[in-house]
């Protein structure tokens, strides 16, 4: 039984880690980019927020003040069992954002969509998220946060097969084109594009392809992963950088997820993962101990599964 | 090439606004405040009294909400500050500008040069955006405290008008000048050049939306 109290605990810490400490692969992946920029007004920007995360993780205070919305990603291993059951937990992870929100502090960003109603605590109706995934074996439980910021950056569009893969370089450079202009997008950011699923889960994927993948991470399927180079590489050809300026560096990195979509269509969502790309992670066990990273490590074998039955060991075999 | 550096106050003189070029990099001294969809709507639409002396006080308005919080004993905060996208206040800055006196916008991604042209340049006042668009800890250092927040009870924290007093507070990039020129719509046009190259051998989709076609009567096959 994983006690509650720990739970909670944990969630406020890493409500503060999100917020504060930008996760080490996009880190690295800026690094690489200030490097190479050559624009000036570019190069500008990306030392300026290199210098940024410095400043936040100094002070303790939140790296960008439009703090996101923040939400949850819950992963259980098959025998997690969670004291006080499952509406415990979501009242914990409700709180912990509640608390977080106060303490950091963070803004609260999460009004009511047509009476503008602010708790002043990032929590209301349907917020924050909380999304739950399983895998086949442990007692443990994955708590991921994200922050994700931004009302630019994101589109949706119903493809057919006969666009093919020249239709959805376009869209992708189309986003990029519209949201990357005077820096919207807050770029350079980690694309995800979701790419099949029905309307809804298409935008979930490339939502996840985007905040639960970690920098120079690749899809298992090789020929999705040499997509992911080549959309990389014609995103930073466009020559717009940081905040829409002359510059090389637009796509820190492109994650690519797939889902089942009706045989008719190709339905295609883009979602860009800002300069603050804010995750943070931690496996609680039953025993007490608390494991944090910064890789979500969301999509494993088992939840790109392709059919009925799952088969770990054959599969390892293969 | 590096670009230049400039201190500039919150209560500028037109001479120190007529300096600036686009591209320059500026550090604030001196009170901001912010006001947003919020506070204009109050001002402007319900004619709320503006609770400030403006623009003797502050002639620098920050299209911002910041990641703050308002003790228990009445004092503040603020952790974070970031700005906001500017271009959705355009519907109600020039009514501002005219009744406030304000000589800095400050905030995300402009406006446009139509923008500059009609109502910035007749008030003698300029953009200034934030970098990055997430520097807000670098920000936040420079706040030197928060000396108000009004129409919290009415606004929310995040729409609330919050006043700071700014101490070298920056960086912030030059986006707009005298002559109403606009940094971002001069960056877009040298980016331009490539569109076609980066496009070559992508075709438009299969199915097309509104707004691909202004024109209602048509067909989006």
């Amino acid at each position: 039984m994983i006690p509650i109290d720990l739970i909670q605990k944990t969630a406020e810490s890493l409500m503060d880690k999100a917020a504060i400490e930008i996760p080490e692969d996009y880190l690295d992946g800026l690094q690489k980019a200030a490097k190479t920029e050559d624009g000036d007004l570019s190069s500008f920007v990306l030392k300026a927020m290199l210098e940024n995360y410095e400043a936040a993780k100094e002070d303790r205070r939140a790296m960008c003040g439009d703090t996101g919305v923040p939400r949850w990603f819950v992963k259980l291993g098959n025998d997690a069992k969670v004291e006080g059951g499952m509406c415990a937990l979501e009242t914990a992870l409700r709180r912990a954002t509640a608390n977080s929100t106060n303490g950091v502090p963070l803004r609260p960003n999460r009004v009511h969509p047509l009476w503008r109603t602010d708790h002043n605590n990032n929590v209301g109706i349907g917020a924050p998220e909380i999304e739950y995934g399983f895998e086949p074996e442990g007692e443990w439980i994955d708590l991921i946060t994200v922050h994700k910021g931004g009302l630019f950056g994101t589109d949706y569009r119903m493809l057919f097969p006969s666009d093919g893969i020249q239709g959805i370089k376009r869209f992708y450079l189309d986003s990029l084109m519209a949201f990357g202009k005077r820096g919207l997008a807050c770029q350079p950011a980690i694309i995800g594009i979701g790419l099949g699923g029905s309307k809804d889960i298409c935008m979930t994927l490339g939502k996840r392809a985007s905040v639960l993948r970690t920098v120079g991470s690749r899809n298992s399927d090789p020929r999705i992963a040499e997509m992911e180079d080549e959309f990389k590489e014609l995103g930073n050809s466009i020559g717009m950088g940081a905040m829409g300026f002359v510059g090389k560096n637009m796509v820190i990195d492109c994650n690519i997820e797939v889902g089942y979509c009706h045989t008719g269509g190709m339905p295609m969502s883009v979602h860009a993962f800002c300069l603050s790309s804010r995750r943070a992670v931690a496996r609680v066990y039953p025993d007490g101990r608390v494991e944090h990273r910064t890789d979500p490590d969301w999509f494993t074998p088992y939840q790109r599964r392709e059919t009925v039955d799952w088969e770990p060991m054959r599969e390892a075999a293969e | 090439m590096k670009p230049r550096e400039i201190r500039l106050s919150t209560t500028p003189t037109p001479e120190a606004i007529a300096e600036l070029r686009l591209g320059d990099i500026v550090y604030l001294d001196g009170l901001m405040y912010t006001a947003r969809e919020g506070v204009y709507m109050r001002a402007l639409e319900e004619k709320a009294n503006i609770p400030m002396e403006l623009p003797s006080e502050s002639a620098a308005n920050f299209h911002c909400s910041p990641a703050a919080r308002i003790n228990p004993d009445g004092s503040f905060d603020m952790g974070a500050v970031t700005a906001t996208a500017s271009f959705r206040f355009a519907k109600w800055l020039p009514e501002w500008m005219e009744k406030t006196g304000a000589k800095l916008i400050i905030g995300k991604g402009g406006m446009s040069s139509k923008d500059y042209k009609s109502y910035f340049v007749p008030n003698g006042a300029v953009y200034l955006s934030t970098v990055g668009y997430g520097t807000g800890a670098l920000l936040g250092r420079g706040v030197e405290s928060v000396e108000a927040v009004h129409w919290n009870e009415e606004l929310g924290l995040a729409q609330a008008m919050w006043v700071i007093k700014c101490n070298k507070m920056g960086p912030f990039i030059v986006a707009s000048d005298l002559n109403g020129d606009c940094l971002f719509e001069r960056e877009n046009a040298k980016i331009a050049q490539n569109i076609e190259r980066v496009y070559e051998g992508t075709k438009p989709a299969v199915l097309k939306r509104y707004g691909e076609s202004d024109d209602r009567s048509d067909e989006v096959i």
